[in-house]
This record gives structure tokens, C-alpha cells and sequence, in this order.
């Protein structure tokens, strides 16, 4: 196990921002964290990182205990903050070489050229930090957290201000890492779980409430099949069919709705091919991550 | 310890802020030394240099303050300080690193005032008719001495994330421990009662102690002291916004 997290509480005062949180992440595995402002995603990112001190609970990185040897734990980690704070008034390599060094890393001057070549910084390598669009100074922020190879790869919204280009270089960068590190990454962005995490931990004040590989937590059992479809001359009330609730929507659209029935759509379409029914367009509402999301956080 | 020294280092000089430190302190005490009548030492007619040792304090009470303003109170308000904590470094070297690095800010600017030394060296009559023991006290006094206001503003520092409040706390305990308490000790109510004792838990009565030319373990043990337990506080402050 790569992490591995036991009862994770933090309080501040009387308020439980993380709550007996436990998971373990195996090694090699893209995880996820959602949940909604204030879930508790960057208060259990930054315990695990050491930056903040657990009330009650054990983390264990790379099978080292962070509260009883945080140095060795925090030399496999590699960290990127939420609000990625870098010294503005440094260069991009000056800046790198300092955190090399601090990781006390031999042949630091052609590591820093690597990670400068591998998050595309090299136009900008010799500018001030201070002087870099959002975008860039997100990459600065990954090449220092990915400087030291890390085995843990802990990224707090890696993709937050980026533009769409961007967006795709730094999830393909991190898709790539996930093949051979174990991360963790929390967002807002749906898409970007479905893209990138193969597992995904969804919080809700301080607790998990969802723990899931990122396909099976779609297929959930109280999931709803919904069927969007257009028949010539007919209306709703033509449609009687068994456990399926046929309604009309926008545009002279029918909609069917019924509950786990992954062959929704195949039986509207026997339905009309039996009576003769003209379809002319029949399309099935992908129940996304996102209403996964809102039913368990709501 | 020595990465983050030699950061905090290039961050003084990057950003002008070592370079305007150690220029004003030498263009204060030059012209306070050899050119303003009231305390310049070619008026007086003594070869000493009895007059930049009493100013040099109160350059620093202002400088120094403001050379350690940022090093906590900055990190802490653009975040850095997250950076700095997850990387695998104790507590100790960041707050060791930056204190050493403000400190040999001090001795930089110190350092070219030897040049004093000398010009008073080589005026006196008959030449080389100074006290060179009482200035070379003077000289381990005053570094002890701008130690020991690194120590009180890197604290300070530490309690805020405002530099302007470091800043002015940084002066605040610099003054009360140099002059204050020398203050409250010629209050009636103490005087003749605790006065030797509150005038020696100040930096004054050490200083000049050591400007007479005797290393006293006593005085060397009292700036020891105040600078480690700044710093210990430092530490208190710094772990505790966990």
C-alpha cells in the first residue's frame, strides 16, 4: 500500500472538518477526491503532507508513519497546495534548484533541465515566477512537487485557472506520472475524474460518503435510466408500457424514465417497431458522474 | 539549514533589501561619527569611537526590524510557508537558516566600519594612542547586540502575517528590552529597590558592560540567552499554526 489512512480526524474548535476518515491507495493508483467547498479534500491533502497535524488518526506513506518519522515520509511525497504559492521574487530555475537542494538531490542542475523540458517551462525557464501567466506558474508548482520523483503525488486542484490547452498538457502530464506513482488529486471538475482517476473518494462534511472505481460508482444501484426520443403524431399517453413512465418535454420530446433498466432504450424502440411507430429520434441520457454527485452530497 | 540560508540570503539582495539596510546604517553612522559637531569624534577631540558605539544601537533598533520583517510575516501571507513545511526540513534549520541569514546581513554592515578604526588609528596623537581593547569589545558588544534584535524580530515576525505589524512589534521589543527597561528602572518606585535588577534584564547594561573591554561570561550568557529563547519561541509560534 502506498497510503494508508486510519481514522483521519482533524477538529478546529468544534467543528469536524475531516471525520474518521479511513482508505488505503494502492500503489500506482490515481485517486480522486470530490466533494463540495469545505468537504474536507484540502484539510485531509494537507495532513497527509504534513502541513497540517491530525487530531486523532494515522497516516502511514510508503509504510512510514508521518506522525513518527514526518522527514523520511515527507521525502516521498511530492505536494502541490491549492493555492500553489511559489516565491514571485525568484526565477523559475533558481527556484527549482532550490527545492532540489532541499531534497538534497545529487545532479540537480540536469534534473532541473528535465522537469523544465517535461512541463514545457523551457521558453520560460529564465523569467521571474512573479512574471508567469496562471497556467505556467501551475507548472512550476508541478515541477517542484515532481522534482524528487516522488513515489505520492498529492495534488490540490493541479488543474484550477488553466486554459483548455493547458488543461490537456497537465492532464495527459498526469495520467502519464499515474502509471508509475501513486496520486492523489482532488477537483471540481467531473470530466477530469472521469479522465484521469480509475478510483474516486467522494467527501461530504469530513466524511466518505461514496469510495468507488470511477466507472462502477456511475452503475450505482439507485441509478435512473432516462431516454430522450421523438415519435411521428404520437403522444405520451400512447405510450403504456410496464415500470416505465413515459412524459412529454421540451420540444415535442418524450421522455421515458425508469429505474435500473440499462435497456431502456432498445425497449422504446421494439415498442415502436411492434405498433409500427415512426421514431425519429431516440437518445440516452448518460447519467454522468455529476448526478452521482449531487444525489450523495445534497 | 544552509539551503534555506543561502535563499533567504539571495532573497536580502535580490530585492535591494540587504543592499538599502547595510548603505543606510553606513551613511547614518559615518555622518553621525565624523561630520554632525554634536557627536562627531574629530570635535570632540578624544580619539574614540565612544560616539558611533552609542549611536550604531538606535540605527539598528530601525534596520534591523526591518530587515526581518518579511522572513515569517511574508511566507505566511503568500502561502510559502506550506511549501516550506511539506518539504523534508525541520522547523530548527528554517528558523536557523533565516535568522543567520539576517544576521550576516548585521555583520555585513558592521564589518566596513573597521574602516573607523582605523582613520581614529592613525589621528590620534601620538598615532595608535586608542583603546583598542575597549573597541574590540565594543565591536563583539555590538554584534551581540544586533544578534540579539535579529533574534527579537525574526519573533515578531513569526507572530504575523502583516509586515508592517512585524515590523513595528519588531521596534517595539527591540526598544523595550534596549532602553526601556533602563527606563522603568529610574521609576521612583523601583529605585533603590529593583532597579539594578530590572536595568540588567535590559540590553544597555550588557552592552556597555562589554564596551569597557572585558568579555564578561555573564554578559555573554545573558545575549545567549535572549537569542535562544526568541528563537525557541519562534518555534512555538511557527509549529503552532498547524
Amino acid at each position: 500500500m502506498s497510503i494508508r489512512i486510519e481514522q483521519l480526524t482533524k477538529e478546529y474548535g468544534a467543528q469536524r472538518a475531516v471525520d474518521g476518515v479511513s482508505f488505503e491507495i494502492p500503489k500506482g493508483q490515481v485517486l480522486g477526491f470530490l466533494g463540495p467547498n469545505g468537504a474536507g479534500k484540502s484539510t485531509t491533502m494537507k495532513m497527509i503532507s504534513g502541513f497540517v497535524e491530525p487530531s486523532a488518526g494515522q497516516i502511514e506513506v510508503c509504510g512510514i508513519n508521518t506522525g513518527e518519522n514526518p522527514m523520511a515520509a515527507k521525502a516521498k511525497i511530492g505536494y502541490l497546495p491549492e493555492s500553489n504559492p511559489l516565491y514571485f521574487d525568484m526565477f523559475v530555475k533558481e527556484y527549482l534548484h532550490f527545492v532540489a537542494r532541499i531534497y538534497g538531490l545529487k545532479s540537480i542542475k540536469t534534473r532541473v533541465k528535465e522537469m523544465v523540458e517535461l512541463t514545457g517551462l523551457t521558453r520560460e525557464q529564465h523569467k521571474k515566477i512573479g512574471q508567469l501567466s496562471k497556467g505556467y506558474k501551475q507548472r512550476v508548482g508541478l515541477a517542484q512537487a515532481m522534482i524528487h520523483d516522488p513515489e505520492v503525488l498529492i495534488l490540490d486542484e493541479p488543474t484550477s485557472g488553466l486554459d483548455p490547452n493547458q488543461l490537456e498538457d497537465i492532464r495527459s502530464l498526469i495520467v502519464d506520472l499515474g502509471k508509475e506513482k501513486t496520486v492523489i488529486l482532488s477537483t471540481h471538475i467531473m470530466q477530469e475524474v472521469e479522465a484521469m482517476c480509475e478510483r474516486v473518494i467522494i467527501l461530504n462534511k469530513g466524511k466518505i460518503v461514496a469510495d468507488n472505481k470511477t466507472g462502477s460508482l456511475k452503475s450505482s444501484p439507485k441509478k435512473r435510466d432516462v431516454v430522450w426520443f421523438k415519435v411521428k403524431d404520437k403522444q405520451a399517453k400512447d405510450f403504456n408500457l410496464e415500470h416505465i413512465r413515459v412524459t412529454t418535454g421540451e420540444g415535442a420530446f418524450l421522455i421515458a424514465e425508469a429505474s435500473n433498466r440499462s435497456d431502456l432504450a432498445e425497449e422504446i424502440y421494439r415498442y415502436c417497431v411492434e405498433r409500427g411507430y415512426v421514431l425519429q429520434h431516440l437518445a440516452q441520457e448518460q447519467s454522468s458522474l455529476e448526478d452521482v454527485f449531487k444525489n450523495l452530497t445534497k | 539549514m544552509g539551503t534555506i540560508f543561502l535563499k533567504e540570503l539571495n532573497q536580502f539582495f535580490s530585492s535591494l533589501v540587504g543592499y538599502i539596510a547595510i548603505g543606510i546604517f553606513l551613511v547614518m553612522s559615518a555622518l553621525f561619527t565624523f561630520v554632525f559637531p554634536a557627536t562627531s569624534v574629530l570635535d570632540a577631540g578624544f580619539a574614540s569611537l565612544d560616539s558611533f558605539f552609542s549611536n550604531a544601537p538606535l540605527f539598528f533598533l530601525f534596520l534591523v526590524p526591518a530587515i526581518t520583517m518579511r522572513m515569517f510575516a511574508e511566507e505566511y501571507n503568500t502561502g510559502t510557508i506550506e511549501l516550506l513545511i511539506t518539504k523534508p526540513v525541520s522547523l530548527k534549520a528554517i528558523i536557523g537558516g533565516k535568522y543567520l541569514a539576517a544576521l550576516s546581513i548585521v555583520c555585513l554592515s558592521v564589518l566596513p566600519t573597521t574602516v573607523y578604526y582605523f582613520s581614529v588609528y592613525k589621528l590620534a596623537s601620538p598615532v595608535g594612542n586608542v583603546d583598542t581593547g575597549g573597541i574590540i569589545g565594543s565591536y563583539f558588544g555590538l554584534l551581540l547586540l544586533g544578534a540579539s534584535f535579529v533574534a527579537l524580530g525574526t519573533l515578531s515576525s513569526a507572530v504575523t502575517n502583516n509586515q508592517i505589524i512585524a515590523f513595528l512589534l519588531g521596534v517595539l521589543l527591540c526598544f523595550g528590552l534596549y532602553m526601556g527597561l533602563d527606563f522603568l528602572a529610574q521609576l521612583p518606585f523601583f529605585v533603590g529597590r529593583l532597579d539594578y535588577f530590572i536595568e540588567h534584564l535590559g540590553i544597555n547594561a550588557h552592552y556597555v558592560s562589554m564596551s569597557r573591554g572585558v568579555i564578561d561570561t555573564r554578559d555573554l550568557l545573558y545575549f545567549f540567552s535572549l537569542i535562544f529563547i526568541s528563537l525557541a519561541f519562534t518555534q512555538l509560534l511557527t509549529s503552532k499554526q498547524k
